[in-house]
């Protein structure tokens, strides 16, 4: 078991190294002189050069890529002009915002969309079943920066019930930061909600009518077992595989809903890297990002080994 | 015993009848359209394609058409059913000609993904080896950038425009497509027919082009359906955040970005694209789920 | 009659099933009766869709979907009648005093649960004793049933179990009870051959052990043969003949019981006699129920056959045979040339 672990493990080096390139060869391609980008076009030529040689653009191609390598791995993401700051020290100042919204949003989404999937599977074709399914089909087809603007709209500028834009402060309670986080947390939870409500019904439903869980029940084990600890268990590998890809699509719809919410996590960094080309920025926030969907996806897979008995043998 | 004439009930006659009967609601296209929601599915999607189509015949107004005299009027103004923006152009108008853009996008990047993905898959799933790891490599790599950060990376480089868009999207859907089609593949080159053409000397190209693509196409039509419903909500978000589809030209998107900056004192631009942008998504759902129940009732994920 | 009516461990009653599908209603037990003895072995053969498994898990009140329902009938069992037992009963019932072992041993197990884990979690439900006690219990009747390192196997994944062995895991969970019925739906279908032979011997053996009654459903005659006493032949949902099982071997009345037995292989006979088969197929189950479900294969068909059903009728002391051509005076004698309806 340990060894497929650390095969899986070395497995995201090759990766990694994909995903640096492919980021390397995309800040090459972008357009314009980064020197002149960081010292505005007014600047003196000299200036420009002494800029380009401390960037290491005057190298070849080979070399800087090396150089861009070895610079990656002492944490040199590279220098935002826009916010006038390291890149790397920026995202490691605005992550946790952001991982505190789309875990508490992921959170709640897993928990409800489970419960409401389970309940589907065991009550199928009933009306429970049709009404959430529908709920669930709307939702995963839902465009939620659209849905953050129409709640805003009813809630905060009609009813003026809650809090539009930032963060909820700690110091003004406990209700301040949750009220803050009821709108964007509940935008970011309804499409992993619904997911996780239609993967879990449909798994639940196969793993509830294979043989076994038939036997299971003519040796008289009681029906909650026979579904919450075998059916669940049996139907959760694909589950597992949901829960990967939504850790990195709920981290997209935040980048989205964050602007649109004001919340000063990484969403709101991209949306003023984006409005000035600051494109150090965003090729910093997007490797970063990728390395971490290279790692989420890594714990994925092995959470997948636990649970399939099977793949040890392998 | 041939005069008198018995109930037959068990006889041939019956279970031809039945038979029959079966093979015809075995067809593909009837079995679909026997399933409800998939038809929803079908009626919404082929509505939304019809609305393009005769864009130029139906909208009653220019799409770009600025009329400075009736900014920001409500739904049900004189004229203009579904209210106007803020330089007065008609929503309807501009709904129904955004219907073709975000289609076309949507559509044209699924099928540039499809288009490379099935490719690579193909040949990564086929031949194996080396060249399937490093084609699965660099797969697992492109999966591993947001969708949209690499969306928006390729349209910083390459600057919007329909086509850019159109590409950034088909590109950040490749490895899902290539992915889909390589497990099919390597289900599929393992069966009878297969070891039977190689034994008779198929060669490689026309083993995989002319029987083991066919056997992946279901797969494929399936995930391409609900590709196209996520390209639409991709369209979307880049045109919304500005990267999409530039101004004056009418998308979905684009007529959100205008209706955000208003949503304050015209709510109903942003609700009116944004309710077609969903009713859209939904038929391609509808539809993508009903063809995968239809073709294998097994493929459930 | 009273000491027998206190043998009788399980008794079915006109049992029907039926199954509520779109293109109609699918009659896949439409009257089925029979009695069996306590410790005693009953056979239940036909082809495949013939009901007999459905018959089977209606003892248990298992059914596969709520479309399925047992429309008319009654099972009782020890003078309980099955059918009026609550859901917790029913718990108490399935598992304890009743077994079932299934077709397919490789599927009966949950296959993300260790050995251990799922047969503990059976010992536990029914008995009211501490892990550490279920999991020698469970180790015992692994050991009762010839599986070596009971103890090693009690930490093994299903899949890393052969058939065979996964087969002698179900038995031993069924033993690990007090089971007064085993139900075995085809236990020996799924494996080889040679491992057919152990798997029927030990259930020969737990028999005679613990005086269980077995339910026995098999497509194998020869099986019927070896193990049971009593046999029930169905067809399309109905008993078509029910016999002690020397009395149907040496005195079968029924076309289909005669088609059945002839397209049996036999070893004595040393000419290369071609094996019979029964020309046709089984009818579709939406249709059955107005006539003889057995008259469009059957070559002493008459009119009769076409217009009403056959009842089910005692022609000797224990031996039933549903034909209109047997029961009258005029009785049908095998490979007898038809001469009616001409």
């Amino acid at each position: 078991m340990l060894k497929m672990m650390l095969k899986r493990f070395l497995q995201t080096i090759p990766t990694l190294f994909i995903v640096v390139t492919i980021t390397f060869c995309l800040t090459r391609m972008l357009p314009g002189d980064p020197a002149v980008a960081i010292l505005g076009i007014e600047a003196k030529q000299e200036d420009i050069e002494a800029m380009r040689a401390k960037m290491n653009l005057d190298k070849s191609l080979p070399e800087q890529y090396q150089l861009y390598i070895t610079g990656l791995v002492k944490g040199d993401f590279g220098y935002s002009y826009s916010y006038r700051q390291d890149v790397f020290q920026l995202i490691i100042s605005r992550i946790p915002n952001t991982l505190s919204l789309t875990l508490v949003a992921l959170c709640f989404a897993f928990v409800i969309g489970t419960t409401v999937g389970i309940v589907a599977a065991i009550k199928q074709n009933t009306l429970f079943d049709y009404v959430f399914m529908v709920l669930a089909l709307v939702g995963v087809s839902m465009p939620i920066f659209w849905m953050a603007l129409m709640l805003v709209l009813q809630f905060s500028v009609k009813m003026n019930l809650l809090p539009v834009m930032g963060m909820g402060d700690w110091n003004k309670g406990f209700g301040d930061v949750v009220s803050h986080m009821i709108l964007p947390g509940f935008c970011l939870a309804t499409i992993p909600m619904a997911t996780f409500a239609r993967t879990t019904r449909s798994s639940m439903i196969e793993t509830l009518s294979s043989d076994y869980i038939r036997c299971l029940r003519a040796r008289g084990i009681r029906e909650w077992k026979v579904i919450m600890i075998h059916g669940l268990k049996n139907s959760l590998p694909p589950l597992v595989t949901v829960l990967g890809l939504q850790i990195a699509s709920t981290f997209t719809g935040a980048i989205i809903t964050e602007g649109i919410f004001s919340w000063p996590g990484m969403g709101t960094m991209i949306n003023t890297a984006i409005n000035n080309r600051d494109y150090s920025l965003i090729q910093g926030t997007v490797l970063f990002s990728a390395i971490m969907f290279v790692f989420c996806n890594m714990l994925v897979d092995i959470a997948y080994m636990l649970l399939n008995p099977k793949v040890k043998e392998v | 015993m041939a005069e008198k004439k018995t109930q037959d009930v068990l006889g041939r006659e019956a279970n031809m009848a039945m038979l029959q009967k079966e093979r015809k609601a075995n067809n593909a296209w009837n079995k679909l359209k026997r399933n409800r929601t998939a038809m929803i599915g079908f009626f919404i999607v082929a509505f939304m394609i019809l609305m393009a189509l005769l864009a130029p015949v139906i909208s009653p107004y220019s799409p770009n058409a600025i009329n400075p005299g009736i900014p920001f009027k409500g739904i049900g103004f004189a004229g203009h059913p579904l209210g106007t923006d803020d330089l007065g152009r008609d929503i309807l108008s501009r709904i129904i000609y955004g219907a073709r853009v975000s289609l076309i996008v949507a559509v044209g990047a699924t099928l540039v993904g499809a288009g490379i993905g099935v490719l690579v898959g193909l040949v990564a799933g086929y031949f194996g080896g080396w060249l399937d790891v490093v084609l699965m490599r660099i797969m697992d790599g492109m999966f591993s950038f947001p969708f949209i950060l690499l969306a928006m990376i390729l349209i910083t480089v390459f600057g919007n425009g329909v086509t850019n868009v159109i590409f950034a999207i088909g590109i950040a859907s490749v490895p899902g497509f290539a992915r889909v089609t390589r497990g099919q593949v390597i289900i599929v080159k393992e069966e009878e027919y297969c070891n039977a053409c190689r034994v008779v000397g198929v060669s490689d190209t026309r083993l995989l082009f002319m029987h083991i693509l066919p056997n992946c196409v279901s797969q494929i039509i399936v995930y391409a359906t609900l590709r196209v419903a996520s390209a639409i909500i991709s369209e979307a978000s880049l045109s919304f955040l500005g990267l999409g589809i530039a101004l004056p030209t009418a998308s979905w998107g684009s007529i959100l970005r205008v209706g955000r900056d208003c949503l304050t004192t015209a709510p109903h631009v942003a609700s009116v694209a944004g309710v077609f942008i969903l009713v859209t998504v939904i038929g391609f759902n509808l539809l993508g789920d009903g063809i995968r129940d239809v073709m294998d009732p097994k493929m459930k994920q | 009659m009273e000491k027998n009516e206190k043998d009788i461990i399980l008794k079915v009653d006109g049992l029907k099933v039926y199954f509520y599908t779109a293109s109609g209603v699918n009659k896949a037990v439409d009257g089925v009766s029979f009695t069996l003895k306590k410790g005693s072995t009953m056979g239940i053969v036909g082809e495949s869709g013939s009901g007999k498994s459905v018959t089977s898990s209606s003892v248990m009140r298992l059914m596969q979907a709520k479309s399925q329902k047992i429309v008319d009938g009654g099972i009782t069992f020890e003078d309980i009648d099955l059918l009026q037992m609550s859901q917790k009963e029913l718990l108490k019932f399935r598992g304890d005093v009743c077994c079932m072992i299934f077709q397919n041993p490789m599927t009966s197990l949950d296959p993300v649960f260790k050995v251990g884990y799922q047969m503990v979690e059976m010992i536990r439900e029914h008995q009211n004793i501490s892990k550490k006690e279920a999991w020698n219990k469970a180790v015992e009747a692994l050991k009762l049933v010839g599986i070596p390192e009971a103890e090693k196997r009690m930490e093994a994944y299903p899949h890393e179990l052969s058939g065979g062995m996964c087969q002698r895991v179900i038995i031993a969970m069924a033993v690990c009870g007090n089971p007064k019925l085993i139900i075995a739906d085809e236990p020996t279908t799924a494996l080889d051959v040679t491992v057919q032979a152990q798997v029927l011997e030990l259930l020969k053996n737990l028999q005679k052990k613990l005086d269980t009654a077995i339910l026995l459903i098999t497509h194998n005659l020869g099986v019927v043969w070896d193990m049971c006493d009593t046999v029930m032949v169905m067809y399309a949902g109905n008993t078509v003949e029910y016999a002690e099982t020397g009395t149907l071997y040496q005195e079968p009345m029924h076309p289909y019981t005669w088609g059945l037995l002839d397209s049996m292989p036999k070893l004595s006979s040393a000419s290369k006699e071609e094996l019979t088969t029964i020309p046709g197929t089984p009818p579709d189950l939406r249709l059955t129920g107005r006539c003889c479900n057995f008259y469009n294969r059957c070559p002493y068909v008459t009119d009769k056959c076409r217009e009403s059903v056959p009842p089910l009728v005692e022609v000797q002391p224990g031996h039933f045979v549903a034909c209109h051509r047997q029961n009258g005076v005029d009785r049908l004698v095998r490979g007898e040339v038809n001469g009616h309806g001409e």
